[in-house]
């Protein structure tokens, strides 16, 4: 199987009012197709700056990232975008639904940037809200389901342009540890799927559920190999 | 992203804030209903000028006789019988010259049955019929033969014709002028107000020698008090004045550096000042009027701030899940469009219908014209645009990153 990830140099700067500082040193990473990893770290460590750069919100300052085969660097916002609709599914910390929409427009909404049709839009909508587990859910709105089922929503939003990896940033971070191990099993799930998962948590239980543990500290990437060594 | 989905978002989300979005909108339905009302004022008022200046005939001059001096008072122009009816005929065959009526007015008393009825008797020939464009209504005008005869045939304004008449048809009826019997052989159609007020249709026509020799004898027999001309176009007006003022100078023997016992005004040009007039004062309200469209762009324009603000988060994620620059900044823009348009719809209503209540409750004269509204629309449909434009586009170029972690 192919790589979906490939880092190679990976470095960030940000400018501040005190001179430039390094966030993200020179990071080199391959995540192959089909892998669950899990990425951890202290705050300040590089790993949202990471996240952000994989997820192709922002551009590098050094080296290659090449998400399925396309080096990101050379494309143009609008067509980063692209990519990112087609390509990468995003599950955030505090869900991000929005909340006028119900349930199954806020997961058809990646498809409306697509460019599908209202009838897909809706029928594959719904497929996906049962997929989750939220079948006959699809007229609630954020603020009518719990924090799990929003959760899910989410998934099932990241999950509706068919892409090859999730990138879920703290997706536990906001839920009771019943429900985290609900969504951590979906995760499992969909990652026995084929669909590559990328998470980054800060608790050593939702780490064990993923295949491979990457570490940062202070911009760098200080262990990569199994969980259970790395905990 | 289609064009329809895009406007069930940015649809949704006016709906979402109503009572915002409805506030927004007022200043677009003040403002347009503003312009479509002073629109509608100004073209009623137009249209009330240009009626009266045709309803006065066009490229008119007037040529009025000089003025007598009577123990050291003047006593102004047409008082001295310098004109003829002969130099009505000569001016007639000058180029350019449609026609040349010779005018003799004068006020006397008519009579019919038990009613009388003072009023301006004018002495005219059948050409001033066509210089002034008046239409007899009922009956026939009078000849030529019937002015070379001094016939006593009259012809009656609408005015006369009510107050003599009454509910009878005065035609071929024979009324009293000055106690002399005359026959109406028909009555003209109303033309209303003339420019200055005075009512057009208070008024008995009769041929201009009968005037002269059997109503108002004069000792100069063949003069009249002035001569209307008419132009056969706009463009020729200013060639036809020189050449009347020469003809007439050298009919009257008068050196060249004597005054004339004369003066030809241009009537036209008159009328064209007033209408002028008209027309930069509808402009004047109309600009007026868009102050206030302007001011409520304004009003879109700080609330589409406010909301873009607001909806960071909601643009974060948008951007995050593949929104591109120019999904975001249509959304925001057809947003700030629909909300003017709505409003610029609402305000035409209203306007419309505050010209109306105008006309009736006011008696105003108003015309609301296909332009007007069209004019109204495609500017706010501007305004919409230009003022959301800028809103848009600060949410279109929003950093992903910092717009997700906006709390």
């Amino acid at each position: 199987m192919g790589n979906v990830i490939e880092v190679t140099q990976l470095g960030k700067d940000y400018a501040t009012a005190a001179g430039a500082f390094v966030a993200l040193k020179s990071v080199n990473l391959t995540i192959a197709q089909g892998e669950f990893v899990a990425i951890m770290g202290p705050s300040g460590s590089g790993k949202s700056t990471f996240m952000n750069l994989l997820g192709c919100l922002d551009y590098p300052s050094r080296g290659e990232y090449k998400l399925d085969g396309e080096n990101v660097s050379l494309l143009s916002s609008d067509a980063l975008a692209a990519l990112r609709n087609r390509v990468i599914g995003f599950v955030f910390q505090g869900f991000n639904l929005l909340p006028r929409l119900n349930a199954r427009d806020n997961v058809a909404l990646p498809m409306l940037y697509r460019g599908a049709g209202s009838g897909e839009r809706k029928q594959h909508a719904d497929e996906m809200l049962a997929k989750v587990g939220l079948a006959g859910l699809g007229e609630r709105r954020p603020n009518q389901l719990s924090g799990g089922q929003q959760q899910r929503v989410a998934i099932a939003r990241a999950l509706a342009n068919s892409p090859q990896l999730i990138l879920a940033d703290e997706p536990t971070g906001n839920l009771d540890s019943h429900t985290s191990d609900e969504v951590m099993g979906l995760f499992t799930e969909l990652n026995h799927s084929g669909i590559t998962v990328v998470l980054v948590t800060h608790e050593s239980d939702i780490a064990k559920y993923a295949k491979r543990l990457v570490r940062f500290k202070d911009g760098e990437m200080i262990y990569d190999g199994k969980p259970e060594e790395g905990l | 992203m289609n064009a329809f989905a895009m406007l069930t978002e940015s649809w949704r989300a006016i709906i979402a804030n109503r009572m915002r979005s409805f506030l927004t909108m007022l200043g677009m339905i003040i403002g347009v209903a503003a312009v479509v009302l002073m629109l509608a004022v100004g073209q009623g008022a137009q249209s009330a000028i240009d009626e009266t200046i045709s309803s006065m005939g066009s490229n008119l001059f007037i040529v009025l006789s000089g003025a007598t001096t009577s123990g050291g008072q003047r006593m102004g122009l047409g008082t001295a019988p310098t004109l003829t009816m002969n130099d009505a005929a000569a001016l007639a065959e000058l180029p350019n010259i449609t026609a040349a009526a010779p005018v003799q007015p004068g006020t006397a008393a008519t009579v019919y049955a038990g009613n009388n009825w003072s009023t301006s008797i004018t002495g005219i020939t059948p050409d001033y019929l066509q210089v002034r464009n008046w239409v007899v209504a009922s009956g026939f005008a009078f000849t030529d033969a019937d002015v070379r005869g001094a016939a006593r045939v009259a012809l009656v304004g609408k005015t006369v014709a009510d107050n003599l008449f009454g509910d009878e048809n005065p035609v071929g009826k024979t009324m009293r002028i000055k106690q002399s019997p005359f026959t109406v052989v028909g009555v003209l159609e109303a033309k209303g107000q003339s420019l200055d007020g005075r009512d057009q249709d208070d008024v008995v026509l009769v041929p201009v020698t009968t005037a002269q020799r059997k109503l108002f004898g004069s000792q100069f027999p063949g003069s009249v008090r002035f001569i209307m001309v008419q132009a056969n176009s706009a463009e020729a007006m200013p060639g036809v004045e020189k050449e009347m003022n020469t003809l007439l100078r050298s009919r009257h023997r008068i050196a060249e550096d004597a005054d004339a016992d004369f003066s030809v005004r241009n009537l036209s040009a008159m009328a064209e000042a007033s209408a002028s007039a008209t027309r930069i004062m509808s402009y004047v309200l109309g600009a007026i009027a868009s102050i206030s469209l302007i001011v409520g762009g304004i009003g879109i324009m700080n609330i589409m701030l406010v909301s873009v603000t607001e909806r960071t988060r909601e643009i974060g994620i948008r951007i995050a899940i593949g929104a591109r620059h120019r999904d975001i900044l249509l959304q925001f823009l057809l947003e700030a469009v629909t909300i003017s348009l709505i409003g610029c719809l609402i305000g035409v209503g209203l306007g419309i219908g505050g010209a109306w209540a105008v006309q009736k409750f006011a008696g105003f004269p108003v015309l609301v014209t296909p332009d007007i509204t069209l004019l109204a629309f495609s500017v706010a449909a501007g305004v919409g645009i230009f003022f959301g434009f800028y809103p848009a586009r600060r949410a279109a170029l929003m950093n992903p990153i910092d717009a997700l972690r906006y709390q």
